[in-house]
């Protein structure tokens, strides 16, 4: 962390803990971390470690217990609820395991839907959309419904979703979890040219080697702590 | 933006048509049912009050018996004669006419045309005191009135039942052994405020009738009509005083007749139906709570159903209020289609109904407004608190939720 500018992303002391008395679960402790703009982070560890946990705090759906969570120098422990919806609206993008798409609705409405919140009008939503899905390489498939579209087309539906309105953070917990290695080796290189090409900040969760391969840095977590945060391995392809 | 929630809520609602219809049942009902009921018993009522007006001058009933209105019997009482009819012309200063009644009900043939209407006996005054005009012939002559000829005036329904379009004056028409020829047609009058077709009827000399039908002299009703400015209540209490007197009643004793003021029976009949206007609506009220009640429910199990589908809107950025209008407006225009579909079908019925009971129909677009108003309410009101609950999910668990 070369000092200067303040990072975009700067955990400091950040606990999570639910429940309380004997069936307290702390399932996050006492994280720091700092992202830069524009850094491929790739979160890794076993099963129970955090890395959700601490996926959900970065991306404002959920507040830490303890510690602080600064985002481009604001604290987020001070927003409300609504300033924090619209610090992920303007802000970050999502990208599931399970995709989380409208069920019923056609790929273009699908990745519309955060454009609707931001009051673009209709005919600028479109072209945007299109846009987003034609980057993605689904412009033949706008007219799908999810359960038309296999499980990479979904998540690259997905992926345009996240990326349509311009944000500055990716969140992926897990984005290939649910797909073949072909299929993953395809998003990962989708994320790293959004990374590389459009300066979007990247943090993702993976159990993979090989996708998180595509970091640039890798962030190790062991028992609700961060276990080592160091350069990842020099990319495969 | 509202634009995009309303093609939304459509969406949502015509995904499952069947359970949407279902869900609005109740308000449909629940306007269809004010709506019908508003629009039949406002003509009803625009039906009394017209009659009303159309009664003219004041009009009083005299009866023997007690209690009853009009249609009551006259029980044990004695009848009313001849001689009442000239006392009560002569002596109650504020009778401008009194004319004699005498009724039976029978079958009237014409050819092969049979027709089961009321035959009165009567005279010229009667004609002039109720106001009946002729459309066709004439009135009776004093000489058919003196000799009771078998002469007839018949009512706008007889007519059109017996001749159709025929011309009935010169006609002879047959009943009870009477052969009566037409000399006159009134001019139609419609369905009284009693719901009864004024129309339906058949006029002869009270002579003829006497001695023809009934083989006795007696008068069953005095219709009476009170000079324009006196008061109808004096010229009640005078007539009643009167008959007291004839009838030799003593002090304390009841009497043995009654007097009736159209009047008043039309106003008594405007506050029942006004009562029952109150009344419908009040259970039709009820049924827009359940249909409230009804549309909360299914709201509640579409926000269960649909907490994933939320999760995702909130982590994109949807904001409490944003996720809060949609579903509130989703209510809404669930009870407004609802509200829309019993606006038709409660006018439909309400038309159907006003015919049925010869009143006037009347749908009144206030009232129309004021069901749209309503169910948009109905839908503000029970689809708040699922809108709430939806607003206020926690995005991470609606997320997860399977
Ligand atoms: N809502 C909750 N209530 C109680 N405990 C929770 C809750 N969410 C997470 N935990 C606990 O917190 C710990 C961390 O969970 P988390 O989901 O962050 O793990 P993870 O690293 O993402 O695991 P995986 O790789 O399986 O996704 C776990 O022990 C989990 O049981
Ligand atoms: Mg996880």
């Amino acid at each position: 962390m070369t000092g200067g500018a303040e990072p975009l992303i700067a955990l400091a002391g950040v606990g999570k803990s639910y429940g309380s008395g004997e069936a307290e679960v702390q399932a996050l402790a006492d994280i720091s971390l700092a992202i830069r703009a524009g850094e491929f982070v790739a979160i890794m560890g076993p099963s129970g470690s955090g890395k959700s946990t601490a996926m959900n705090i970065l991306g404002c759906l959920d507040v830490p217990s303890r510690g602080s969570y600064r985002y481009a120098g604001v604290e987020v422990g001070d927003l409300d609820r609504d300033q924090r919806a619209l610090l992920r609206r303007n802000c970050l993008g999502f990208v599931f395991q399970g995709y989380n798409l409208l069920p019923r609705t056609t790929a273009l409405e699908n990745v519309e839907l955060p454009l609707v919140y931001r009051g673009v009008p209709r005919a600028e939503r479109r072209r945007l959309a299109f846009e987003a899905l034609a980057r993605v390489g689904l412009e033949g498939r706008v007219d799908h419904d999810p359960s038309e579209l296999s499980g990479g087309q979904q998540q690259r539906v997905a992926i345009a979703r996240a990326i349509v309105g311009q944000p500055d953070v990716i969140l992926a917990d897990e984005p290939t979890g649910n797909l073949d290695s072909a299929r993953s080796h395809e998003i990962m290189q989708l994320m790293s040219t959004l990374n590389r090409d459009a300066g979007i900040t990247v943090l993702m969760v993976t159990h993979e080697p090989d996708m998180a391969a595509y970091a640039g840095r890798l962030v190790h977590f062991l028992d609700g702590r961060i276990a080592a945060d160091g350069s990842g391995a020099p990319h495969a392809g | 933006m509202l634009v995009e929630v309303l093609r939304l809520a459509a969406q949502v609602i015509l995904r499952n048509p069947m359970r949407s219809f279902l869900t609005v049942l109740g308000i449909v009902i629940g306007v269809a049912a004010v709506i019908a009921m508003l629009t039949v018993g406002k003509g009803s009522t625009q039906q009394v009050k017209s009659d009303v007006a159309k009664l003219g001058n004041n009009l009083l009933i005299l009866r023997p018996g007690q209690g009853g209105g009009p249609g009551a019997t006259a029980g044990s009482a004695p009848s009313l004669s001849a001689r009442d009819v000239a006392a009560i012309t002569e002596q109650v200063p504020s009778v401008e006419i009194a004319a004699p009644l005498s009724s039976s009900s029978m079958t009237v043939v014409y050819g092969n045309q049979n027709h089961h209407t009321t035959i009165t006996g009567t005279d010229n005054r009667y004609l002039q005191a109720a106001d009946w005009q002729i459309a066709e012939g004439r009135d009776f002559y004093d000489g058919e009135l003196r000799a009771g000829s078998a002469v007839c005036i018949i009512g706008a329904t007889v007519r059109s039942q017996l001749f159709g379009a025929a011309d009935p004056i010169g006609a002879t028409i047959r009943f009870k052994q009477v052969a009566c020829k037409v000399i006159g047609l009134l001019a139609a009058k419609g369905a009284s405020s009693f719901g009864s077709d004024q129309d339906e009827l058949v006029l002869m000399p009270l002579k003829a009738f006497q001695r023809r039908i009934a083989g006795n002299q007696n008068i069953s009703t005095i219709f009476i009509s009170i000079r324009d400015g006196a008061s109808t209540d004096t010229a009640k209490a005078d007539i009643e005083r009167l008959m007291r007197e004839r009838r030799h009643i003593g002090p304390g004793e009841d009497d043995d007749f009654s007097v009736f003021d159209l009047k008043q029976i039309a106003s008594m009949l405007t506050g029942i139906s006004t009562v029952l206007t109150g009344l419908l609506s009040a259970v039709a009220a009820v049924s827009l709570l359940v249909g409230g009640i009804g549309i909360m429910n299914i709201m509640l199990v579409s926000v269960t159903e649909r907490t994933r589908e939320i999760g995702i809107r909130l982590a994109i950025g949807a904001t409490e209020g944003q996720v809060l209008v949609q579903f509130l407006v989703e209510a809404v225009v669930l009870s407004l289609a609802g509200g829309l579909i019993g606006i038709v079908v409660g006018l439909a019925l309400g038309l159907t109904g006003a015919r049925v009971l010869h009143v006037p129909i009347s749908p009144d677009p206030l009232v129309v407004l004021m069901a749209f108003g309503f169910s948009a309410a109905v839908g503000v009101v029970f689809g708040y608190f699922p809108a709430r609950r939806a607003a206020r999910l926690d995005p991470i668990e609606a997320l997860r939720h399977q």
